[in-house]
């Protein structure tokens, strides 16, 4: 089932927590909402949950959340059929693990109840489903953070929803349970193909996780697109920033002058090291440390002319080719630079000097070809 | 006033006793101290009662309880507690329902005046009814018979007194039992937040459903103390009850009333065995209070050990 | 169809809301302004003559020295409780935890007949300090005596939970910067409980400025003397004289909730963001 969010407001007190936010979710998909904590992406979950209620908007069509189309904005939580987990999983705590899972569909008035030997047929089912087979008699105090996590998934998915809304599915976790869980649901999700939205604020489990990426800031959407998408085509310093390591530099000064924009962005993956005087565009730096342990070597280096501070990634056998040394001069060569002057996006190939004004979906326009 | 005092909302962590090299005489004499001063304000109090009661032996402490004054008093007191408990508990469950699940203005103010007959004297809260059912009182006049041709006949009929007579006593209990249920209830319901709420609505569940089946069962234990010191209150009041009772052995005296009359009549050991009844209660209350916290500190170090199970794994 | 303006998730709130503060306004606040409001129709003659003649002045001194100095007595031996209770492990602890709310739950008239019957020539404690001099039952002592039982929970109660909650890693981090365990216990400590001891002493304090059952039986009741304020309420409603009764409650209410509002502004005051 799609999801629709048109022109949605929500005000606690003075706070903004979602100024005007329209969103669309196609059916089966699986969409994180990202962002840091205040950006709003929460209560939005909360509002296609139904958990909360938008501002009352003057117009007609603002203010609304649809499903499949179908207008739900007044429609309450527990008939809007989404299955909800929540952050700290909120089991209840006196029921067995069994228990919790056959919750909902124990509350359904006499006729629409199923029986209870389907009842019970249901929940084993649902216990397989999550690898806790053998837990069903014990009460959610006696289980780990992970196992918790999949009874409350069991018990959002026991209505059979059309929706399924995680809110910080693996905020609770340990970093080790956090990747197992991780994978794990991205298999359920490819066995039921529940229209799925998750909330996270770590940019690495919406990148690796998600079908579509929602980037949330100060109540508002930064950007939608694809995991690829939103990290090779940010559209605003604040994605580019938010997701992945990326060099803020100041331009303006030196070589680097870009139309109208005082700051450029590199990701350090895009750096490249050299010895010797380098090419016109690349920028002379002193190494002042070589972080070699990992998969990438990290250089921290220093501009020579105004003294600020940026990283490399080179590769461990580029690495071991240059074999720095502390204090040493390189040339710092930039394959990509982003650049955001008055919310326009250019991308630079350093290499040859030219600048490209992107549009937002990232096709060149008008070759603004610009040296820097 | 007892605000602070005797919560559940508070468990404490499992405890780190750390006596940080404090050297053995400071520990024995601060032990020491403590003990003598307990052994003195409370040991020495409870002791008294129930030697006193049992000065003349068995027979005479059964004795006091076979006279039908006692046996009455015994009666009124359960009636009042009997209406008064399930009153409050039926507000207290309201009261922290709307305080605890909900975000409103003047909630601060709300919590305040719940607690405040906590800081009214019982004397006064006595007062305050003779204030309004009495002869002179605002409602008062409502209530003499001769003022009101269409309520009279009725008021007659069902001889209906309120002060210097049950009802009186009644709501004294009520008043100064008032906050026991909500002040255990409110803080509880908070720190448990509303997610498990919120999650049986999702799951279908109707408002009551929820109610019954997730709010109440989290907070049973919390309830349960409630009422029980509720209960006890409103049986050992005396202050409140004895400014609205008539003072008429046998009809409008309750068990602390008619332990001050048996007492006052210099039949102490008479005095003392009722009172025992009421001591004994509350030792029954302090028994179950410290059974409560021990089942909220026991789900707590559940909770804390799964969480060191998930560490070890 | 526009959304309300406000919609709560949760079910019961107009109900809730609605039932609780009915029964508040029945039950407690139109009593409680029903006696303001006649203490408020008095003429200021009869209301001075009513609160301030030298009986009820002996009264006053009387309720609120003896509750002062009873609930002052409670602070250093609360504190100590608390700090037996929360720091060190002795056969009896769990008991006497328990033991402390007895004031608290004992019938206020169970706890005065006992306390008198201790105190009395030939009770338990009496026979050896009358003829030492000391007399305590149908004495101003004996008051006293009284509102330390009353009070004995509060502090220790108040102070309890926050020394359960102090971390030992900072006594550990001053005895690493070399202060002794009473420099310790001065500077860091104390300062940490002072909220909490002057919140259980405001609050031990209120309480026993309304008791009444259990003093009433240790006091002896001689006006001037022994004589306290709620006593003198019930004699005046006795004798009829609403007047002077509604007065004076109205005179302890205000003293009461003033002690009410001191206890929240203590708390407040503490609660303060960026205060330690």
């Amino acid at each position: 089932m799609s999801i629709e969010v048109r022109n949605v407001s929500k005000h606690f007190g003075a706070f903004t927590a979602l100024g005007g936010v329209s969103l669309k979710v196609e059916t089966g998909r699986l969409t994180a909402l990202l962002g840091p904590s205040g950006s709003g992406k929460t209560t939005l979950l909360r509002i296609i949950a139904g958990l909360e209620f938008p501002d009352p908007a003057a117009d007609p069509g603002a203010g609304q959340v649809l499903f499949h189309g179908e207008d739900v904005s007044q429609v309450s939580a527990g008939k809007r059929g989404v299955g909800f987990v929540f952050q700290h999983y909120a089991l209840f705590k006196h029921m067995t693990v069994a228990e919790n899972i056959a919750f909902g569909l124990t509350v359904r008035p006499r006729r629409l109840r199923p029986a209870r030997p389907e009842i019970a047929r249901r929940v084993n089912e649902l216990l397989r489903l999550v690898q806790l087979e053998k837990l069903g008699g014990r009460l959610p105090d006696q289980l780990s953070g992970g196992q918790r996590q999949r009874v409350a998934l069991a018990r959002a998915l026991a209505m059979e929803p059309k929706v399924l809304l995680l809110d910080e599915p693996f905020g609770a976790l340990d970093a080790q349970v956090r990747k197992e869980m991780r994978s794990w649901l991205r298999s359920l999700h490819e066995r039921l193909h529940v229209t799925t939205v998750f909330v996270t604020h770590d940019q690495e489990e919406a990148l690796e996780l998600a079908d579509e990426v929602v980037v949330m800031n100060r109540a508002k959407i930064e950007q939608v697109g694809t995991p690829q998408e939103v990290y090779d085509r940010p559209v605003s310093p604040f994605v580019i920033e938010f997701l992945g390591n990326v060099n803020r530099l100041a331009a303006g000064s030196g070589k680097l002058r870009p139309p109208d924009a005082d700051v450029l962005y590199v990701r350090p993956h895009d750096v490249d090291l050299q010895r010797g005087p380098g090419s016109t565009h690349s920028l002379r730096a002193r190494v002042l440390h070589v972080f070699s342990a990992g998969s990438y070597g990290r250089v921290t280096l220093e501009r020579l002319d105004n003294g600020e501070h940026f990283e490399a990634e080179v590769a461990r056998d580029r690495l071991r080719e240059l074999d720095l040394q502390q204090g040493e001069e390189v040339a710092a060569m930039f394959r990509h630079v982003r650049l955001f002057p008055r919310g326009q996006f250019y991308e630079a190939d350093v290499r040859d000097g030219r600048l490209t004004e992107a549009s937002s979906d990232a096709a060149p326009t008008h070759g603004a070809g610009e040296h820097i | 006033m007892a605000g602070t005092v005797s919560t559940l909302a508070y468990v404490a962590k499992p405890r780190q006793r750390r006596s940080l090299g404090d050297p053995w005489w400071v520990r024995a004499a601060l032990i020491g101290t403590s003990l003598l001063f307990v052994a003195v304000f409370v040991v020495a109090p409870l002791a008294v009662v129930f030697t006193e009661a049992l000065r003349k032996g068995w027979q005479a402490y059964f004795a006091a309880f076979a006279d039908s004054d006692a046996r009455a008093a015994i009666r009124l007191t359960l009636l009042a507690a009997g209406i008064a408990v399930p009153l409050n508990l039926v507000f207290g469950l309201a009261a922290s329902w709307a305080i605890a699940k909900f975000e409103f203005r003047g909630k601060a103010l709300l919590i305040t005046l719940i607690e405040l007959p906590f800081a009214v004297s019982p004397v006064i809260a006595g007062l305050v009814y003779v204030l309004l059912f009495g002869a002179q009182g605002w409602l008062g006049p409502y209530l003499d018979t001769g003022n009101h041709p269409w309520l009279g006949p009725w008021i007659n009929a069902h001889d209906l007194q309120i002060i210097f007579a049950v009802p009186g006593i009644v709501l004294a209990t009520v008043f100064v039992t008032f906050p026991f249920v909500a002040r255990e209830l409110i803080p509880l319901m908070q720190a448990q937040g509303r997610d498990e709420e919120l999650a049986a609505l999702t799951l279908g569940a109707t408002g009551w459903q929820t109610f019954c089946r997730i709010t109440l069962p989290n907070v049973k234990w919390g309830l349960f103390y409630g009422v029980v010191l509720c209960n006890a209150r409103a049986m050992g009041e005396f202050g409140a009850v004895s400014v609205l009772s008539g003072h008429i052995r046998g009809e409008t005296n309750t068990i602390p009333l008619h332990v001050e009359i048996l007492y006052n009549e210099y039949n102490l050991q008479a005095a003392f065995a009722v009172a025992s009844l009421l001591t004994l209660l509350a030792l029954v209350t302090l028994v179950l209070k410290n059974l409560v916290e021990w089942r909220h500190r026991r789900v707590l170090e559940a909770a804390a050990a799964a969480e060191l199970r998930q560490f070890a794994t | 169809m526009p959304a309300r303006p406000h919609r709560n998730v949760l079910p019961g709130f107009g109900l809730s809301l609605g039932f609780t503060l009915a029964y508040l306004g029945v039950i407690v606040l139109i009593p409680l302004v029903a006696l303001f409001a006649r203490a408020a129709g008095l003429s200021w003659h009869d209301f001075l003559a009513a609160v301030w003649s030298p009986r009820v002045v002996a009264s006053y001194e009387l309720t609120f020295g003896a509750s002062f100095l009873a609930a002052l007595f409670n602070v250093p031996f609360g504190v100590m409780l608390a700090w037996v209770l929360v720091r060190y492990e002795f056969p009896g602890r769990k008991v006497v935890d328990a033991l402390v709310d007895l004031p608290f739950a004992l019938p206020t008239a169970v706890a005065g007949i006992a306390l008198t019957a201790i105190y009395a020539k030939n009770g338990w404690f009496g026979q050896w300090l009358e003829p030492l001099g000391i007399k305590v039952a149908y004495t101003s002592l004996g008051v006293w005596v009284a509102l330390t039982f009353i009070g004995l929970p509060f502090v220790v109660r108040t102070v309890q939970p926050v020394l359960e909650e102090l971390e030992p890693e900072l006594e550990e981090a001053a005895a690493t910067l070399g202060a002794t365990r009473g420099q310790a216990f001065r500077r860091i400590i104390l300062p940490a409980l002072r909220p909490a001891i002057l919140t259980g002493f405001a609050l031990a304090f209120a309480r026993a400025v309304g008791e009444y059952g259990s003093v009433i039986f240790i006091a002896g009741n001689r006006p001037m003397h022994t004589e306290i304020t709620p006593l003198l309420i019930v004699t005046k409603l006795e004798q009829y004289d609403y007047r002077g009764a509604t007065a004076l409650a109205a005179v302890m209410l205000l003293g009461s909730f003033g002690l009410l509002l001191l206890v929240q502004l203590v708390q407040r005051h503490y609660a303060r963001p960026g205060r330690a």
